[in-house]
C-alpha cells in the first residue's frame, strides 16, 4: 500500500470508507488522484477474524454512545451503523435494488417529497456501473422497470423463507422476483460463490459477500490510494481563506494532522452531520456546510415492520441470505394508497439472538412464555417492507452537551413518524398479514423495526434549500465534499446502498470532469443554482 | 415445555468444516472462561441472578446457561450498544439504579428483598416494573418501563440465546462456515443439521 506523511498535501482525504468513501475512493484513485481513506475502526481479514457468531461479531458495529429521542426513537448500533474499513457493507444484507424511476422526480411526478437534482437519466448509467462493479446476482429479466436487462450474475436458489414469499405472491397475482443480491452465484476473483452461510448481517467470513471491503477497497488500493485504519477523524480544518486545510484525526493515541487539497465526509447520516457540527470554527460558528442551518436536518428512515407466522413445514429461515425473494408490488402501485410513498417487501431470516430480541421485545414475552416461544423458531417465516418515510426538518442529528473519550460533543438523534409513515406502516402490516396467510401461516403477530438511515446533509438545486449540490460539494466550501447515504434528499422504499455507491461513482467521474476543467480549486462560489 | 430437538448437539460438529477457528476461539471462551464478578456488588449481582431467573427460567439444567457474569463484564468493560434511549442515563447507572427500583418495589409492596420472594412474587414485581406501575422515588427520573424492555429483557435473551445449548433447544444450526448449507427450501435438511422435529 501506498503511503502518504501527514504533512504531505493529498489530493483527497475521504472520511469512512463504506458504500460511499471506499467507492469514491476508488473512482478518484483510478482517476489519478492521490486519496487517503481514514477509518475509526480495522482493516478487517474476513478468512481469519470472522466467526459464525452473532454475539462475537458485535465488533461490526459502530457502539460509541448515541442519544435517542423523539416519539419513535431509532435503535442504532447494529443494522444501521459500522465500524472498520468496508463500513456498514461488511454486514449488510446485500440488497441491491434501484429506485423507483420518479423518486427523482418525486414532488413533479408523484406529488410529495422533494425532486433530487440528479435526474434518473443522469444516475441509470451509474446503477449499472455499480452493479457491474458488485456482479450482483439477481433475475434475467427484472419485474419493475428500475432495471432492464439481466444482473451479471444469475440469481440465487431462493431459501424457504423466501418461497412461501412467492407461493403467495403467485396466489394473489402480484409479481415477484429472487431478490438481487451482491453476493455472488458462481466464482469471482477470489470469492468463492455463496454457500448460504445465513451469518451474512454479522459478516461474511467466506469473502463471497461483495462488500465495499472485497470490491472497492482493493481497487483504490491497487490505484494507490492509502486507507488509513483505526483512525478517529475528529475535525476538518479550515484555514483563513476559508477553505479546508486537512483534518485532524486520532490514531495510536496520538492526535495528528493530514494536509488535503480536499475533504470529503464519508460518515454515513449521523457521523458525517456530527463531524461537520464538531468542526465549527470562527469563520463557521454553527459548523461546516452549514450556512442554511440544514447540516443534520432531514433524516429519514424505512421503517420495517417485522411480520411473521408459523407453519405446519419447518422453514429454517435461519439459511441463506436472509431476504432472498422481494416484491416491488407497492412501490410501484400507487391505487388504493391512503399514504403518499410505497414500500418494496422482502421475505425474512433473523438469527438467533435478533429473533430472541424481535420475540422479547413485543411486550409480556419473558419466563418460560419466551422459551416456548422462540422454540418454534424453525416453523417461523416473515415478511418485512422496505417503507419509505417522510423526510421532515424536525428529524435529525444535533449536538448533545455529553462528550465522548475523544472530547467530542456525542450525537443525538431525534425521530419521530409522520401520520402518512404510519399510514404506509399500517397498509403494509396488512397486507403482508394477509400474505403470510395465504401461503398457509397462522398466528401472524409484528413487531416494531427500522432500517437504514438516509438524509441529513442533503443534495439539492440550491444553495438556500440544501446543503450540498448534485455533485455532493458544499455549496459554501468548495474544496468540502460529502458522498454517502446523507446526501439523499427522500428515502426511496428500497434499501440505499445501491444508490449510494451509484452517485459515489457519479460524484467520482463529475469530480474528475470538473478538475480537468481547472474547476476544482474555487473560491467560494455564489449561493445560486 | 417441549424439547423438539433432544438428541441434536451443535457442538459435535466442533472439528467439521461447520466451524472456523474464529468461531472455535469464540465458542471457548464463551463456554469455558465465564467471567468473575467484577462491576456488582454482591448484592446486586445476587438481586440480578434472581431477576435472571424469572426472565429466563432455567429448570430443566443442572448447570443454567450463565448470564449474569456476561453482564457485569459488558459494564465493567463500558460496551455499549451504540445508543441510549434519551429517559435513561448511561447503561452503568441504569443498571444499578434499575435494580435498586426492583428492589425498593419488593420492600414496598410485598416488605421483604427481591431475592427472598417467592417465584410468583418476584414475578409480580417484574411485571409492575414492565408496566411502569412503580415507587417513583427509586427510579428518579429513569423510564421503568424502557429499562425492563430494552435493557434488561433485551439483554438477557441476547445472552441466552448466544449460548450453543440454547441453539440445540430451539434446533438452529449454529455455526456454519466455511461450510454453509446445500438444501434450503421449506421441509429440506441437509444432513449436519438438527433432525426434523420430533413427534410428541
Amino acid at each position: 500500500m501506498r503511503e502518504h506523511a501527514d504533512d504531505e498535501l493529498v489530493d483527497f482525504v475521504i472520511v469512512g470508507s463504506g458504500a460511499g468513501g471506499a467507492t469514491l475512493a476508488a473512482k478518484l484513485s483510478e482517476a489519478g488522484f492521490s486519496v487517503v481513506v481514514f477509518d475509526a475502526g480495522p482493516f478487517w481479514r474476513p478468512l481469519e477474524e470472522f466467526a459464525s457468531d452473532e454475539l462475537e461479531q458485535h465488533k461490526l458495529y459502530w457502539t460509541d454512545e448515541r442519544i435517542v429521542a423523539g416519539a419513535d426513537p431509532i435503535v442504532m448500533g447494529a443494522n444501521n451503523s459500522g465500524r472498520g474499513v468496508g463500513g456498514s457493507t461488511v454486514h449488510f444484507a446485500m440488497i441491491s435494488l434501484r429506485l423507483r424511476p420518479d423518486i427523482f422526480r418525486s414532488r413533479s411526478k408523484l406529488g410529495y417529497g422533494v425532486d433530487w437534482p440528479v435526474s434518473w437519466d443522469e444516475i441509470e448509467p451509474y446503477y449499472t456501473e455499480a452493479e457491474r462493479a458488485l456482479k450482483v446476482s439477481g433475475p434475467v429479466s427484472y419485474p419493475w422497470p428500475s432495471k432492464h436487462g439481466p444482473y451479471p450474475y444469475r440469481p440465487h436458489e431462493i431459501n424457504g423463507s423466501g418461497q412461501l414469499l412467492g407461493r403467495a405472491a403467485e396466489k394473489l397475482g402480484i409479481k415477484w422476483c429472487a431478490t438481487p443480491l451482491a453476493t455472488v452465484s458462481a466464482p469471482r476473483g477470489k470469492s468463492p460463490p455463496c454457500v448460504y452461510r445465513g451469518f451474512c448481517v454479522v459478516g461474511c467470513s467466506t469473502n463471497a459477500k461483495q462488500s465495499a471491503l472485497i470490491v472497492w477497497i482493493p481497487r483504490a488500493l491497487k490505484a494507490g490510494a492509502e486507507v488509513r485504519d483505526m483512525a478517529m477523524v475528529t475535525r476538518v480544518e479550515i484555514g483563513q481563506d476559508g477553505l479546508c486545510t486537512g483534518v485532524t484525526y486520532r490514531r495510536e493515541g496520538r492526535e495528528r494532522f493530514q494536509r488535503a487539497r480536499n475533504v470529503v465526509v464519508a460518515g454515513y447520516s449521523v457521523e458525517t452531520p456530527r463531524l461537520l457540527l464538531n468542526s465549527a470554527c470562527p469563520q463557521f460558528p454553527d459548523g461546516l456546510a452549514n450556512s442554511t442551518g440544514l447540516v443534520g436536518k432531514y433524516l429519514t428512515i424505512h421503517s420495517s415492520p417485522g411480520i411473521w407466522a408459523t407453519f405446519e413445514d419447518e422453514v429454517r429461515m435461519w439459511k441463506g441470505p436472509p431476504n432472498m425473494a422481494v416484491s416491488e408490488h407497492w412501490n410501484y402501485s400507487d391505487g388504493g394508497k391512503d399514504f403518499f410513498g410505497g414500500y418494496s417487501f422482502m421475505s425474512q431470516g433473523p438469527l438467533p439472538i435478533t429473533w430472541a430480541q424481535t420475540v422479547a421485545g413485543t411486550g409480556g414475552m419473558w419466563g418460560a412464555r419466551l422459551r416456548d416461544e422462540m422454540v418454534k423458531y424453525n416453523h417461523m417465516a416473515g415478511l418485512g417492507p422496505v417503507g419509505e418515510t417522510e423526510s421532515q426538518l424536525t428529524n435529525g442529528v444535533e449536538l448533545a452537551d455529553e462528550v465522548d473519550r475523544y472530547g467530542l460533543r456525542i450525537p443525538k438523534i431525534t425521530f419521530s413518524y409522520s401520520d402518512n409513515d404510519k399510514a404506509l406502516q399500517r397498509h403494509a402490516i396488512a397486507y403482508l398479514s394477509g400474505m403470510l396467510e395465504v401461503a398457509g401461516g397462522r398466528d401472524v403477530w409484528t413487531n416494531v423495526d427500522t432500517s437504514h438511515l438516509m438524509g441529513t446533509c442533503r443534495m439539492g438545486f440550491d444553495a438556500e434549500t440544501s446543503v450540498v449540490d448534485k455533485d455532493g460539494r458544499s455549496w459554501d466550501i468548495p474544496n468540502l465534499w460529502v458522498c454517502d447515504g446523507s446526501l439523499f434528499p427522500t428515502s426511496g422504499g428500497v434499501n440505499p446502498s445501491l444508490t449510494i455507491q451509484a452517485l459515489a461513482c457519479r460524484i467520482g467521474d463529475r469530480i474528475a470532469t470538473l478538475s480537468k476543467r481547472g474547476e476544482l480549486s474555487g473560491r467560494r462560489r455564489e449561493a445560486v443554482s | 415445555m417441549k424439547r423438539p430437538y433432544p438428541t441434536y448437539d451443535v457442538l459435535a460438529r466442533w472439528e467439521s468444516p461447520s466451524f472456523n477457528d474464529a468461531t472455535r476461539e469464540t465458542l471457548t471462551e464463551r463456554l469455558e472462561r465465564v467471567p468473575e464478578r467484577r462491576f456488582f456488588t454482591e448484592d446486586e449481582w445476587s438481586r440480578l441472578e434472581a431477576v435472571v431467573a424469572r426472565l429466563i427460567p432455567q429448570p430443566d439444567r443442572a448447570r443454567p446457561i450463565p448470564i449474569t457474569p456476561w453482564i457485569d463484564q459488558k459494564l465493567v468493560e463500558e460496551r455499549g450498544e451504540g445508543y441510549r434511549f434519551d429517559d435513561l442515563p448511561p447503561q452503568a447507572q441504569a443498571w444499578r439504579r434499575g435494580l435498586a427500583g426492583i428492589e425498593a418495589e419488593a420492600q414496598k409492596r410485598l416488605s421483604k428483598s427481591f431475592v427472598d420472594l417467592g417465584a410468583d412474587d418476584q414475578d409480580l414485581i417484574l411485571r409492575c416494573v414492565e408496566l411502569g406501575e412503580i415507587d417513583g422515588d427509586a427510579w428518579g427520573d429513569m423510564s421503568a418501563q424502557r429499562f425492563f424492555s430494552e435493557l434488561l429483557v433485551r439483554t438477557v435473551a441476547t445472552l441466552y440465546y448466544a449460548h450453543p445449548v440454547a441453539w440445540n433447544e430451539i434446533g438452529f444450526g449454529g455455526p456454519a462456515g466455511p461450510r454453509g448449507y446445500v438444501r434450503l427450501g421449506v421441509g429440506e435438511r441437509d444432513p449436519w443439521e438438527a433432525p426434523q422435529e420430533s413427534v410428541q
